[in-house]
């Protein structure tokens, strides 16, 4: 597939979509982007006339929940142009050459779209004993990563993997896993998530497409129209949050009535994700619409802050039962020991001294008058 | 055979200091028990229809009022530190002198050995207690700090977007909101013990440690006033 330089539209054509479905899919597009509804047009003329730039899509260490949920986005349009039409070039799940052929064709994609093409990385890339843990072809994955990096015209980390290291950088790490950002010097787009939300991964990608750039990013480089708001901010049920009514336990009265799961460990208050707002699967549910708190999925280290089920995360140090409030609690009684025993042996050691300053004190109390 | 001292009242603590350190005290007890509660809220009541009840909202407003408040109070202390009188000024909290050091070295003796003292101990706070409470400030910093940058995400405050840069730098929300949560025993330790050694040094000195914080005078021999 690499090598034609056909526009979206021809491509669409070929495949035997309508215009309408063409114009569809621009304002999709174009409301994916954050543009009003008047640029659709705008849109259509893009995706008439640039040709699509191909797109590689690697895999690391990870377990493909991310392509798993991408070709589940709820715009079939979408989902079957992005698959299908745009030339992804290299996608050991999705493409159709395999061995030698599929390393071929990555290869030529390099050599002919270099600085062009869009690099998609699901998985993050092991790093110690030289990388061992994760081989694709012979290489290391980070070999792999290096030089599809080098000539990349966006990069882009799918899923917690490969924006913050997920299950594999859990403690202890035993690969030496570490996401996408660390490794390369080029500014990376992550699109955390275990998986991210298909349309979320799905309206990037058009983006991309459209203006060859990636979108306004946060800080932690995530764009800021899906992750600048926690999950907590527009849940459903974040009104019983603020009357302060809790599910206790999974099977209890308030489960049934859908309070907030604060209590049970819900981490919406501490993730920036889109779940509350798009939901998950063509908008049906999400996990708390659902009954399940939040794991924060879409949060650096989110396995390292478990049991998802208790508010408080484990005590660094101090075992999967501690929290900062059981090990506070044992320094308080270890401290309330420490001051009785230190108030009696006062009493014995600085006898004398309080002995002496009572016997002074009385002497001195005709004089106190001249003092000051 | 006791000797007989006289002794001098010296006004040690001025006004801004006493009103810093109660509104202080009065802060930290707001924000420790909000705090609590918004670490692991209890149930108050079901009665109601979510619609009619606010109270877990309620607690989190006071939580984030008193932080304000917290951080203020800090911020005027800080600069008396630098107007106020000479106990109150900020080199009393960082020890530099060969004699500060022998200072704490005295109260450690006088505290934890448990011995007479001999050498020279500072009217206002002693050399120990001013480290300390040097390292506190950077704890109550450190609370100011994680605290703002959790809010960030729920205000359009100034002070929580100039601290929001914690929260990538630890690792997340998560992990803000556990050390946040942690530092809470820090105070709970702290008030123990500072509660305990004032009235353990009013007690056996009797040089009016505990009422100085209300009227601000404290008492001291006169023959050991001119250090
Ligand atoms: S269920 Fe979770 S995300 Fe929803 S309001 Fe409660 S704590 Fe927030
Ligand atoms: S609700 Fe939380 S854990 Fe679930 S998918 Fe969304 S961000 Fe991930």
């Amino acid at each position: 597939m690499s090598g034609e330089k056909h526009t979206l539209w021809a491509v669409m054509r070929e495949k035997g979509y309508s215009r309408r479905d063409f114009m569809q899919f621009c304002s999709f597009a174009a409301a994916a982007a954050g543009l009003g509804p008047n640029a659709s047009a705008a849109v259509a003329k893009a995706f008439e006339k640039k040709a699509r730039p191909p797109v590689v899509w690697l895999h690391f260490q990870e377990c493909t929940c991310c392509s798993e949920s991408f070709i589940r986005a709820s715009h079939p349009i979408v989902a079957d142009v992005l698959l299908d039409a745009i030339s992804l070039d290299y996608s050991e799940t999705l493409q159709a050459a395999s061995g030698h052929a599929a390393e071929k064709c990555k290869a030529d994609t390099l050599k002919a779209y270099d600085g062009k093409y869009i690099l998609l990385i699901e998985g993050s890339v092991p790093t110690k004993e030289n990388g061992v843990y994760c081989t694709i072809g012979g290489r290391t994955a980070e070999d792999i990563l290096q030089e599809a990096a080098k000539g990349a015209a966006a990069i882009v980390a799918w899923g917690n993997c490969a924006s913050y290291g997920c299950v594999q950088a859990a403690k202890p790490n035993p690969t030496g896993a570490t996401p996408i950002q660390k490794l390369v010097n080029k500014p990376v787009i992550n699109v955390p998530g275990c998986p991210p939300i298909a349309d979320v991964m799905v309206a990037l990608v058009t983006h991309l497409l459209m203006f060859g750039r990636a979108p306004e990013l946060d800080a932690q480089g995530r764009p800021k129209e899906f992750y600048s708001r926690r999950v907590h901010d527009t849940c459903y049920r974040r009104a019983y949050f603020d009357a302060g009514m809790f599910v206790e336990s999974f099977d209890d009265d308030h489960a049934r009535k859908g309070y907030c799961l604060y209590k049970m460990g819900c981490r919406g208050p501490v993730t920036y994700n889109a779940c509350s707002v798009t939901k998950w699967n063509e908008g049906t549910s999400y996990p708390i619409q659902s009954g399940h708190g939040c794991l924060g999925c879409s949060e650096n280290g989110f396995w390292d802050n478990g049991p998802f089920y208790r508010h408080l995360p484990s005590f660094p140090g101090f075992g999967i039962e501690s929290t900062a409030d059981s090990v506070g609690v044992a320094l308080g009684a270890v401290a309330a020991v420490g001051v009785a025993a230190h108030a009696v042996s006062t009493n014995i050691r600085k006898r004398k001294l309080i002995h002496e300053q009572v016997a002074e004190a009385v002497k001195d109390t005709p004089n106190s008058e001249k003092v000051d | 055979m006791p000797s007989r001292h006289l002794y001098r009242r010296i006004y040690v603590w001025e006004l801004p200091v006493r009103a810093f350190h109660w509104i202080n005290a009065l802060a930290i007890t707001v924000l420790g028990v909000t705090g609590a509660m918004i670490g692991k809220p209890f149930s108050v009541t079901y009665a109601q229809e979510a619609s009619f009840q606010y109270w877990y909202g309620t607690v989190r407003f006071i939580h984030f009022t008193a932080g304000y408040v917290f951080l203020f109070n800090m911020l005027v202390r800080t600069y008396w530190g630098f107007v106020g009188n000479r106990f109150a000024a900020w080199d009393k909290f960082i020890p530099t002198t060969k004699a500060a050091f022998q200072e704490i070295v005295q109260v450690l003796k006088i505290d934890i050995l448990q011995v007479r003292g001999t050498g020279a101990i500072h009217i206002g706070h002693n050399r120990l207690a001013g480290l300390i409470y040097f390292i506190t400030a950077f704890i109550f910093g450190f609370q100011a700090l994680t605290g703002f940058a959790l809010y960030a995400s729920m205000s359009h405050s100034v002070f929580g977007k100039m601290a929001a840069w914690v929260i990538p730098l630890m690792g997340g929300e998560m992990a803000v909101r556990q050390w946040h949560h942690a530092m809470l025993w820090f105070y709970v330790l702290f008030t123990l013990v500072h509660v305990y050694l004032v009235f353990y040094h009013d007690y056996v000195e009797g040089r009016g440690t505990t009422s100085s914080m209300v009227g601000g005078w404290k008492f001291e021999r006169d023959d050991l006033l001119d250090r």
